[in-house]
């Protein structure tokens, strides 16, 4: 039976009283079949109008065209749908997916998601954007080279740093850029026999180990002390005449900024490394403190973290990579450069380590963070990491009164734009962990949050990062949604034990089958022949 | 249509809860599947054996509770058996369960009695039927010099034997898992009695707790059992973890003389997202696997390798394709085994035919130790000889996470070596990976 009026009311009260300003939320939810399950043999979406006489007169059949051994002997097995069933299928699921902008990204720690502007999608829709070819005379593109090469001008302001590349199509791609230019350096030095160690520390990112491993270098990690921080002892004992560079974060997972960053980059230098920090999210240190100014020798910016592009599965990425005048014969090629007042592709680089990306790189999104940067203008942007820092710290004093929640390192010390906090104690109390609270959360219209990257040194961690975006009544919200659920695992434990309620799926309970490559399967392919155990057609 | 929005199923008088995998009707529990969990499943086993002493001397600084005068001495110092209360703390995390969760339980103090008071109904196994009580029997011992206990003694004298007697039946009753609580003497017990034929989870509440078996707390322990047999299966793996005991007597007089007895398979709580990504059974061994790799390929020829103890250089043994000592140290060279299960003689002798020498160790036990826990026979003088530079420590990643931060330690028993040890390793967690980590005393 549907709620009265007065019950509404009654209930509303009820979800003021527990924390003010928690939502009333429920997803739609739909039994749909996978799209591969659906329609009917002769169902069809449109209809392609066939050649007419003439034209096939003239050239023959279109399918004489495909060279022979290239042409496949049976149609694909696709669904066979009208166009309505198809939409419907597809709104279904959007439906019941939580997107960007209907839910508080706030949870998305590390992740930097902040509003991007609909207006620049305007921009990269736009005809003259649009329609460009990526092989166009760069004398056609001065345009989007004009774009690139200012939106690499103000970047090398922001760091400090001398030349750039917006090629890398995405952050851990940018990084992957940074353990390439370095083997060139040292190999150009006759250096690279000696040198194959590469350091980084627990608390940055996975891929500032996982990429100079395929860059084919050794990986040393150095833990934290107990100020949260990299062990500087323990950074020295790292560092040897092996020692290629360093690829580490500031601040790192935990927020905390390490006051002392030039010290370990003088250490580096010292023993003859290079120095380069991931900046992937730079929103605490936005128009504050530069690269260059530390003594890095390299970094790099995420155009779609800290400048707006949408990020994830929402849209394409943008790496942007940094360099001093040191490493700048080494980028990839080609760099866009200016000369008098034209823009040009240069590929005349012999020291450079070629192409990393096709083209130019995700250029929509350096457009989309053009835009921004000139939006936001150089006081806008140091703004951004004022505003982020202050929602992050009035967000942790909230959190901070919640049961259970505990901030792990560095106590009495201020984070930056986010926070690694932990619900050890929640764990301890009631057996609820960061799972357990995650999958309750959602239940309240709030994106679930980011747990924290592999490994988990802080235990049943959970990151959230409010940046800029979000006003006070969004960070009442959040921290509301953590106290309610807190308090729920106390005193109606049930709830949470059985949560999401009002999700469109419920726990993920079997989730060792993705650890068993005989039982996972991420296609339809797969799926067929693993869970439902038929065979393919040949 | 019999599905309902709940993502629960009806059908008769069953039901299906979306997720779960598994068919409940008419008191039985049919998992879908084949294999082990095929079939029509009883309801869960889970053993519980509690020793009631275990930790008295602790909390009178007698460091250990093994030997009867210990336990008079400790009581009569007013220490508070506080093992019963521990296991009780564990089981109530496990009260929401009584209807999913068979216990088999020891009989009365060593485990009943504390299932009872968390609200089970539990199957005991064996009987203290006619024993006397600790009070009974030390005055029987001490004769009338002995002190009156009072309350303290009135408790019925269990042994170290019915512990071991219980885990025996409940292995062979079917246990799924058995929980313990106490410390590493128990620990050693149950061991002797089932190895790894059965995992086995410790509650905390001796005052040795150098093994590796212990959950944190005792509600930890508690969750961990709700998640393996319960809850989330998956989301637990079995890791074979190191038994220690030490020497009490020594321990008492300043000098540590710890072995390491054997293994025991202990459930493993892991994050489920954390899994999906890079944790798990397959993650683990995968890891250890890429250490041995690592380890393998840079093995010198004409060089001896002094292999230490424990599951993890085991790996780097089968790599070579060699036995190896589990709770020994073997020697290896130019991939050939040299010795097995070597003591210290054996090693200075044969590094008296080596000019190149190098040591492989893991961290043995729950506290981390590298030197000086289950490895003794490569002693100073071993070390001395081979050269602090020439230590290659081992561990995967999870391991080093698992000290929560504490550093690594050496207790060689020569305090200048310790000191020469001390500091910053780069420990092998990987193939081309490793970790600084720090080096306590």
């Amino acid at each position: 039976m549907s709620e009265t009026p007065q019950e509404k009311v009654a209930r509303l009260a009820r979800l003021r009283r527990d924390g003010g300003v928690l939502r009333d939320y429920r997803s739609p939810r739909y039994d749909e079949p996978f799209i591969m399950e659906q329609g009917a043999p002769g169902e069809r979406g449109v209809f392609v109008p066939l050649a007419e006489d003439g034209v096939k007169k003239a050239v023959g059949e279109a399918a004489d065209y495909i060279p022979e051994g290239m042409a496949r002997a049976a149609a694909p097995v696709l669904p066979e749908m009208s166009q309505h069933q198809v939409l419907r299928h597809y709104l279904r699921y959007s439906q019941m997916t939580l997107g960007m902008d209907l839910g508080s990204d706030i949870s998305e720690g590390t992740c930097t998601m902040k509003y991007s502007p609909k207006l620049h999608e305007e921009l990269v829709r736009y005809h003259r954007a649009a329609d460009l070819h990526p092989w166009q005379d760069e004398d056609t593109l001065q345009g989007l080279l004009e774009i690139v090469y200012e939106t690499g001008q103000y970047l090398k302001e922001i760091s400090g740093m001398d030349g750039f590349t917006l090629q890398p199509g995405g952050g851990s791609h940018a990084v992957y850029t940074n353990a390439c230019v370095m083997r060139r350096y040292f190999e150009a030095r006759g250096e690279l026999g000696q040198r194959d160690e590469m350091i980084t520390t627990i608390f940055s990112h996975p891929c500032d180990a996982a990429t100079p491993k395929v860059a084919g270098f050794k990986v040393i990690t150095v833990m934290p002390d107990e100020n949260g921080y990299p062990d500087l002892e323990a950074f020295k004992a790292a560092v040897s005449e092996r020692t290629v560079g360093c690829m580490i974060t500031n601040p790192e997972d935990t927020g905390i900024y390490n006051p002392q960053i030039d010290k370990y980059v003088e250490v580096l230098h010292d023993a003859g490394a290079l120095a380069f920090t991931d900046q992937a999210n730079a929103n605490g240190i936005l128009g504050i403190a530069r690269a260059r100014d530390a003594g890095f020798d390299a970094c790099h910016f995420n155009l779609h973290k800290t400048f707006s592009s949408p990020h994830g599965c929402e849209g394409p990425a943008s790496g942007a990579y940094m360099v001093t005048e040191k490493l700048a014969p080494y980028l990839p090629v080609p760099v866009v450069t200016k000369v008098g007042e034209t823009y040009h592709l240069d590929y005349d680089r012999p020291e450079s380590i070629g192409r990393v990306r096709g083209f130019l790189g995700n250029w929509l999104c350096v457009i989309r963070a053009y835009a921004w940067i000139r939006n936001m203008g150089p006081d806008g942007l140091r703004e951004v990491a004022e505003i982020s820092v202050l929602n992050n710290n009035y967000l942790d004093r909230l959190l901070m009164a919640v049961k259970g929640v505990t901030r792990p390192y560095a106590e009495g010390h201020r984070r930056l734009d986010q926070v690694r906090y932990s619900l050890e104690e929640l764990k301890e109390d009631t057996g609820f962990g960061t799972e357990a609270v995650r999958d309750r959360m959602v239940d309240f219209g709030i994106q679930s949050y980011w747990m924290s990257h592999h490994p988990w040194v802080v235990p049943e961690p959970f990151t959230p990062e409010p940046c800029e975006t979000y006003d006070k009544r969004d960070l009442d919200e959040w921290a509301a949604t953590i106290k309610k659920v807190s308090d729920e695992a106390y005193h109606e434990p049930d709830v949470v034990r059985e949560a999401p309620h009002a999700q469109p799926i419920d726990q993920m309970r079997r989730t060792e089958a993705m650890e068993d490559p005989a039982q996972w399967a991420f296609t339809w392919r797969a799926y067929k022949k693993k869970v439902l155990g038929r065979q393919g057609p040949a | 249509m019999w599905r309902e929005g709940d993502g629960v199923w009806r059908e008769g008088g069953g039901v299906w809860r979306e997720g779960d995998g598994v068919w409940r009707e008419d008191g039985h529990v049919w998992r879908e599947g084949s294999g082990r969990h095929g079939g029509d499943v009883p309801v869960k086993k889970l053993g519980v054996i509690v020793n009631p002493v275990a930790g008295v001397g602790g909390r009178v600084g007698l460091k250990g509770s093994d030997g009867a005068d210990i336990v008079h001495r400790a009581l009569e110092l007013g220490a508070v058996r506080d093992a019963p209360r521990r296991a009780r703390l564990a089981l109530e995390r496990l009260t929401r369960l009584r209807d999913e969760i068979e216990i088999l339980a020891a009989p009365g103090e060593m485990g009943a009695d504390e299932a009872r008071a968390a609200g089970f109904a539990p199957t005991v196994v064996g009987s203290l039927a006619g024993r006397q009580t600790y009070a009974a029997a030390e005055r029987e011992r001490l004769g009338t010099a002995g002190p009156d206990l009072g309350a303290a003694g009135e408790f019925t004298l269990t042994t170290a034997a019915d512990s071991e007697q219980a885990a025996r039946a409940m292995a062979a009753a079917g246990a799924d898992l058995i929980l313990f609580a106490g410390g590493d003497g128990t620990a050693r017990t149950i061991c002797t009695a089932v190895g790894t034929s059965v995992p086995v989870i410790g509650v905390p509440a001796g005052v040795k707790i150098h093994s590796a078996v212990y959950a944190t707390t005792p509600a930890a322990a508690g969750d961990v059992v709700a998640l393996y047999l319960h809850d989330r299966p998956g989301a637990v793996q079995l890791r074979e973890a190191e038994v220690m005991d030490i020497d009490e007597e020594a321990f008492r007089e300043d000098r540590v003389s710890a072995r390491l007895y054997g293994f025991m398979a202990v459930p493993v709580a892991r994050g489920l997202t954390q899994s999906a990504k890079a944790g798990g059974v397959a993650g683990e061994q995968r890891a250890l696997l890429d250490v041995a790799t690592d380890v393998v390929a840079v093995m010198e020829p004409g060089c001896l390798y002094i292999v230490g103890p424990g599951t993890t250089t085991r790996t780097i043994m089968e790599r070579l394709g060699l036995p190896k000592t589990l709770l020994g140290v073997d020697l290896v060279a130019d991939g050939a085994l040299v010795a097995a299960d070597a003591t210290e003689g054996d090693l200075l002798r044969a590094l008296e035919r080596y000019a190149c020498a190098r040591i492989v160790v893991t961290a043995i036990g729950g506290q981390g130790h590298v030197f000086g826990r289950g490895n003794q026979q490569i002693s100073p003088a071993v070390i001395r000889r081979v050269g602090r530079e020439h230590v290659v420590v081992v561990a995967t990643q999870t391991k080093l996470l698992s000290l929560e931060g504490r550093p690594l330690l050496v207790d060689t028993g020569d305090p200048e070596l310790d000191a020469e040890l001390s500091g910053y390793v780069k420990v092998v967690t990987g193939l081309g990976e490793k970790m600084v980590y720090k080096v306590g005393v």
